[in-house]
């Protein structure tokens, strides 16, 4: 199969898509836009990531919350 | 050590939420995938119209769950970094390798040829398309395959060393890891019951087809056929790997096993329970009697076990209080030996802290001594180990019971088909359609089994779950729970509702669209 034929495939496919198949991909792309604009990026961050700068101090904080209790 | 455990209970709801919505749509598109190949290698090997037309109906059920479902297990791995980064941290170089192979090959086997499932109709060789369908099965189930494995790796940490220095568990051998015998048999029993899910799947809503139209007998037929032979052979192969699994629990998990059969304390030739109602006032260290009723089978748990009549299988008690006779060590003895390695992780740490390296190195081999029961340094009462023996024990318990129903339907549906009596045994038909969400049902079940079962670890002796959390607000945790179970019981809304409306089209005798 060529490249071209290929893509084409699914240029025509999007273009050609049913009633069913506008109605997913429209589920698809609202629920996409839920879970990575609004959980992830309002309520889901990488805490150790976001509070520490480097591995080192990552493995410090998880380390004090393994053996002296948690920060 | 000051723990919050309203946040752990509802950072560990919250997950369980996750997992149990996550795990609706996952069955059918491991088991509905290969039921769509397997129809469309008929239609290829034939060029029967007819199974292109059975081809395209359950190819559509299976792209409406496939969308609907898509990136729900995403969430999860959001919970990792919010709620547990403790646990994310410790596991991340044993679960990266496998995740990041899953991601790579999701991505490329499935968009690839998806499109070609979808789009490639008349477009493709009608082998290619073939081909096309198969790889989308073959891929949706290897990224089953690295999520299973690195389930597998926390209920038996196999193949790592816990590195005090980075404090992650690191990879020492990566075979080790995907031939652990906890995950090989944990990815082809969550796979074979996928399979099953989706063979009553296919039965049910044939059955309901014949049911309303009896024009649809043809159609029906010919799906109940594929479904009930794919579903016969995967059931009795799920109930194989069941036993494996079983026998790798007697091993690796003994405390699990226990709690599955309601077992308190240990027996030569213990039994089976069949059929159970647990003693609800029962609590490991009384003399109450551990059931009202129960009907067992004489000695069948040592035979599972230990391929032996008479052996001894411990029960809960003997894990809690110890048991000399047979070698096994109290609860209570491991606390301690984890408070060691606990403090000797902090002393080494220190130790570098003033660049004392004699005491370090001292401190090191007295973590690596008791490194093994690092885990139950945070416990602070033997009884602690114990999970919940109801939940596990009729979870079970029903699990195994719908396994052999099953088996049975698909045998009965499959006859029925094969001889040309199914549209009249209207009987068969209702069960068969009633059993649509029992398939479902039975998948929770068995991860209610695998996670509730393995409390109180996150990774099994390492690590409580209790110490995997973050500490963020309980708040911020609950309300992301109801704002998950309202995202969640949408996206269940709309699948059930689509396809509703895609099968009763076809039941009144409508085409493809």
């Amino acid at each position: 199969m060529k490249v071209k034929a290929f893509f084409n495939m699914y240029i025509e496919g999007f273009r050609n898509m049913g009633k069913l198949g506008k109605k997913l991909w429209a589920i698809i792309i609202i629920k996409f836009i839920v879970l990575f604009v609004v959980i992830k990026m309002l309520f889901f961050p990488d805490i150790l990531h976001e509070r520490f700068h480097s591995d080192k101090e990552r493995a410090d904080y998880v380390l004090q919350n393994l053996t002296g209790g948690k920060k | 050590m000051s723990i919050d455990m309203s946040l752990v209970d509802w950072s560990r709801a919250q997950f369980a939420l996750t997992a149990i919505y996550h795990f609706l749509f996952v069955p059918l598109t491991l088991g509905l995938s290969f039921i769509v190949a397997i129809m469309e290698t008929i239609y290829v090997t034939t060029g029967d119209e007819k199974w292109k037309e059975v081809t395209l109906f359950w190819m559509k059920l299976f792209g409406i769950n496939f969308a609907i479902g898509l990136a729900t297990g995403i969430i999860m791995e959001f919970e990792f970094g919010t709620n547990w980064a403790n646990y994310s941290w410790f596991v991340g170089d044993i679960f990266g390798a496998p995740l990041a192979i899953e991601g790579i090959m999701a991505f490329f086997l499935e968009s690839t040829f998806f499109a070609v499932m979808f789009f490639g109709w008349n477009r493709v060789s009608k082998k290619f398309h073939l081909l096309s369908t198969w790889l989308v099965a073959i891929g949706s189930n290897l990224s089953a395959l690295w999520i299973l494995v690195a389930n597998g790796w926390m209920q038996h940490p196999v193949g790592m060393r816990f590195n005090p220095e980075t404090v992650r568990s690191e990879m020492e051998n990566f075979w080790d890891v995907i031939f652990n015998p906890n995950a090989v048999n944990k990815f082809l029993h969550t796979i074979s019951a996928g399979y099953i899910t989706s063979a009553i799947f296919v039965v049910a809503i044939s059955s309901y087809f014949l049911l309303k139209n009896k024009k649809m007998q043809d159609f029906a037929k010919r799906s109940i056929l594929v479904a009930a032979s794919f579903g016969l052979i995967t059931s009795a192969y799920n109930i194989l790997t069941g036993d494996s699994s079983a026998y790798t629990i007697v091993h690796d998990q003994p405390v699990k096993l226990a709690a599955m059969e309601g077992l308190y304390k240990g027996k030569k030739g213990a039994d089976i329970v069949a059929f159970g109602i647990l003693n609800p006032k029962k609590e490991v260290g009384d003399n109450k009697e551990e059931f009202l009723i129960a009907i067992s089978i004489p000695k069948a748990l040592s035979i599972l076990g230990y391929h032996k009549l008479d052996a001894y299988i411990p029960g809960l008690e003997d894990f809690v209080f110890g048991n000399p006779k047979y070698g096994i060590e109290s609860a209570a003895s491991k606390i301690e030996k984890g408070k060691k390695a606990v403090a000797a992780l902090k002393a080494y740490k220190e130790a570098k802290k003033a660049n004392d390296m004699p005491k370090a190195k001292a401190a090191l081999e007295e973590f690596r001594k008791y490194e093994k029961y690092m885990g139950y340094g945070y416990l602070e009462d033997p009884k602690e180990i114990v999970p919940n023996v109801p939940i596990v024990f009729y979870s079970f318990h029903m699990m195994v019971a719908l396994g052999i129903w099953f088996f049975v339907l698909m045998l009965v549906m499959l006859y029925k088909a094969m001889t040309g009596t199914l549209a009249k045994s209207k009987t068969w038909l209702k069960l068969a359609f009633y059993s649509l969400p029992l398939g479902f049902l039975a998948n929770e079940l068995g991860w209610i089994v695998a996670e509730v079962g393995r409390q109180p670890w996150a990774v099994q002796d390492l690590l409580p779950v209790k110490i995997a959390t973050t500490h963020i607000s309980t708040t911020s945790v609950m309300i992301t729970f109801f704002m998950f179970a309202f995202i969640f019981t949408l996206l269940l809304i709309a699948e059930v509702r689509i396809m509703a409306t895609q099968i009763k089209l076809k039941a009144q005798g409508g085409h493809n669209v």
